[in-house]
């Protein structure tokens, strides 16, 4: 009797193991079917996103090679390391795209990614992801509303520490109606981009070692 | 299996065991991405694929599983078709991808999938199976569509909105702007909206039905009226 139940329970799990066995080969021959489509997708889209904020005017390299990571920084927002793109001209730095995150949002973390000029003037903002409220604070979607195109050429210069506000607490950055939690979360986070940058300009535009491999992988 | 047996699978993924309306399984997405046509349509599309598939490998390898180890089998196999699909998404068509995000990968967890697998395809032969999911599939992308067309209209006071997403550029034509100057209605876009929809739905459902057999019941004192005279 015993011996029976073992024996069954035996044949159980060498029947689980089978399966797990043929699902874990089908996953696999997936995955490495969809591999390089995914991964040319995503980077499409990621080019896509870069080419609204850096135009392509402004840069005459593969701005998608010329990578560098940088570590967590408190004026990032974030807290693992993040890519940097570059764009230069003629060999000259020109544009660098950073991302950022505001953690301050009305439902939290507002994933932001900022193109800055070499001259410390903002290319673009746009943000990548966000839960804010829907038809409240989602105006920071450039596909809700232009609101955040207000970045554009602003720059540590453009507007004074205690100016860098919605009108609404005396700055000169509009806002809509309806969410200023929202708004305040990004200019600041904005601003703090513009700092680091300011402090980090050599880092950020280093040139890249021979050989660029990406960790993640 | 018959013509009739066919039709009656069709119709209970359709209409009498309705998930959406009926069984009520699988809430999580009905609720959560039904704000707008375009998402509840894409993954009311993804779940009825995922459910004809499933249903179909249940039912061709029910023989070999062994009786007390089949829930887990069938959630293995459940997750490893989810996962395939999402892959394909993901490298076929990004912008659904995107749309869609972690409610993708939730099909896994819904719970209609593993019960239809449990109910049906374990019990009945590959051709029922496959219609049966396809059928429960069809009918929890209705609902779904129909609860994401009134909640965008409610909500945004468009339709069709973001079909350009998904099926690229030109369906932006496709967007019809039913109240034009509307400022939104946040309710029915947060979830709320969608206990008090669905809720409305179900009722007009029973409601439905009611009408129906009333109108059965009429027309057969009818007919026994008539052959008394």
């Amino acid at each position: 009797m015993r011996r029976t139940m073992a024996k069954a329970s035996f044949h159980t799990a060498l029947n689980l193991l089978f399966f797990a066995l043929i699902g874990t080969g089908l996953l696999a021959l997936t995955y490495k079917l969809t591999h390089d489509t995914i991964t040319l997708s995503e980077e499409n889209e990621k080019l896509k996103l870069i080419s609204q904020i850096a135009p392509t005017s402004a840069y005459d390299n593969d701005i998608m090679q010329d990578t560098v990571r940088i570590a967590a920084d408190e004026l990032l927002g974030n807290d693992e390391k993040t890519i940097v793109y570059r764009g230069r001209m003629r060999g000259e730095a020109s544009i660098a795209v950073l991302q950022a995150a505001a953690p301050d949002g009305y439902g939290g973390k507002i994933n932001l990614i900022i193109s800055i000029h070499e001259n410390g003037k903002i290319g673009g903002v746009r943000v990548v992801s966000h839960k804010e409220t829907p038809g409240l604070g989602d105006y920071i979607e450039i596909a809700k509303d232009g609101w955040i195109n207000i970045f554009k050429e602003a720059s540590l210069q453009s507007a004074e520490e205690k100016d860098w506000k919605v009108r609404k607490d005396g700055g000169t950055f509009e806002y809509r109606a309806g969410a200023t939690i929202t708004p305040r979360a990004v200019l600041k986070a904005v601003r703090k981009v513009l700092k680091y940058f300011a402090l980090h300009r050599e880092e950020v535009f280093a040139e890249a070692p021979q050989i660029t491999f990406d960790i993640s992988r | 299996m018959t013509s009739q047996e066919m039709k009656d699978i069709i119709w209970n993924g359709l209409w009498t065991q309705n998930t959406g309306l009926v069984q009520l399984l699988g809430l999580c997405p009905l609720l959560a991405i039904s704000n707008s046509v375009v998402n509840a349509l894409s993954l009311g599309l993804a779940t009825t694929l995922v459910m004809t598939l499933s249903g179909g490998i249940v039912a061709a390898i029910r023989e070999v599983i062994p009786n007390e180890a089949r829930i887990p089998v069938y959630v293995l196999l459940i997750a490893v078709l989810v996962t395939i699909v999402q892959l394909l998404i993901n490298a076929y068509a990004y912008p659904l991808y995107v749309v869609l995000g972690v409610f993708l990968p939730l099909i896994t967890t819904n719970c209609i999938v593993l019960a239809r697998a449990e109910a049906f395809a374990s019990q009945n032969g590959i051709r029922a199976s496959v219609l049966d999911g396809l059928g429960m599939g069809v009918g929890l992308t209705a609902v779904l569509t129909l609860l994401g067309g009134i909640r965008e209209i409610f909500g945004h006071g468009t339709l069709l909105s973001g079909f350009d997403l998904v099926f690229g550029d030109a369906a932006k034509a496709l967007v019809i702007t039913v109240i034009p100057n509307y400022h939104g209605f946040l309710i029915a876009i947060l979830p709320p909206g969608a206990f008090i929809a669905l809720g409305l739905l179900i009722a007009l459902k029973n409601w439905v039905n009611l009408r129906i057999e009333e109108r059965l019941r009429t027309k057969a004192t009818q007919s026994t009226v008539m052959q008394a005279a």
